[in-house]
């Protein structure tokens, strides 16, 4: 006899779960924790070095970086000035909950102001698997084009913080600048964006002075 | 892209709510999939097979509903969808101030045992 039984229950429960968790230990040592996400290229790691540059004198940094394989980003970000942990996803198109939290076992959190999660390359895949960090980060570059929100609106969705990267590159690219933002303002209406060119640094001083709240404002909460 | 690890949701939370109901096999599954969740039926359905060979959901049929995104204008408060399968502005005010009332959901709603 076939019986039916309501389960109304979400696919991703599990991974949400484990979000939790990390969010929670985090939250104990008061490490304010980014994840930072964006297509191959974008400049996540570019991004990553320009803020350690900046932010290293004032607070202990820690970075975990995720990569389908090699430690190339995870070597930048320690040469950086960070303490790097590489997580190899063995193929795997994104970072989930339950990676983050062996990356975290590595780490002594209380240690730390800042974590900055790298997430892997891509612009589907992370935008459904939550890591339970405070903030997530979208990069988006110049040269990409101009009509990934209408393309790939998951991922802009969901995030906090916009980065549009490459500005240096403007004057040599089409990229229709209110084409792109319209489709931002469709998806998230009163996200947060910097414009920024880590190869100039340009703009990277509002967005680090961003961070630099945050941090704080976790401290005192 | 990461369908593998979804069906492998989709077969973890099936088997214990099977479980937890005595179910000796489990014969279909209802999935709710909203129209701007990043899933393909395809794919699951590839993967289905192969991971749930050993267990009670063996054989099991996917049966998937899904919900087309909507959403609300926040000028002229007009109710649209999803234009040529694209994201566009308001087709009556052209607004690009927008809320996304459905279209992101993502889960199991129920299954048949026996």
């Amino acid at each position: 006899m076939t019986k039916k039984i309501s389960i109304v229950e979400k696919v991703h429960s599990a991974n949400d779960q484990l979000a939790a968790e990390n969010k929670q230990q985090l939250d104990q040592a008061d490490l304010f924790s980014l994840n930072i996400m964006a297509s191959p290229g974008a400049g996540k790691t570019s991004l990553i070095e320009k803020s350690l540059e900046l932010l290293k004198s004032d607070y202990k940094i820690a970075a975990i970086d995720g990569d389908v394989a090699t430690s190339i980003d995870a070597d930048r970000a320690a040469e950086a000035g960070a303490t790097a942990v590489q997580i190899n996803t063995g193929g795997q198109c994104h970072i989930d909950a339950h990676m983050l939290r062996n990356a975290l076992m590595e780490l002594d959190l209380d240690q730390f102001d800042l974590l900055l999660v790298e997430n892997v390359g891509n612009l589907i895949c992370p935008a459904s698997f939550k890591l339970g960090t405070d903030k997530n980060v979208l990069i988006a570059s110049i040269p990409e084009g101009d009509d990934k929100p209408y393309k790939y609106p998951a991922m802009y969705q969901d995030v906090d913080a916009l980065i549009i990267n490459k500005i240096d590159l403007l004057p040599y690219v089409k990229f229709d600048m209110e084409y792109f933002q319209k489709g931002v303002q469709m998806l998230n209406p009163d996200l947060i964006t910097f414009p920024v060119s880590c190869t100039t640094g340009e703009g990277i001083e509002a967005w680090v002075n961003w961070v630099s709240e945050h941090i704080k404002d976790k401290k005192v909460s | 892209m990461h369908e593998l690890t979804i069906t492998e949701q989709i077969a973890d939370i099936a088997i214990r709510h099977g479980e937890e109901n005595a179910a000796e096999k489990i014969t279909d599954l209802y999935l709710v999939i909203g129209e701007l969740s990043t899933v393909i039926d395809d794919s699951v359905k590839f993967y289905w097979d192969l991971i749930t060979e050993d267990t009670i959901c063996a054989g099991a049929k996917l049966h998937f509903q899904r919900i087309p995104a909507l959403f609300h204008c926040l000028e002229c408060g007009e109710e649209y969808q999803l234009v040529d399968g694209d994201l566009a502005p308001c087709p009556h005010c052209q607004s690009s101030k927008m809320e996304i009332l459905q279209g992101k959901q993502f889960h199991l709603d129920s299954i048949n045992i026996v």
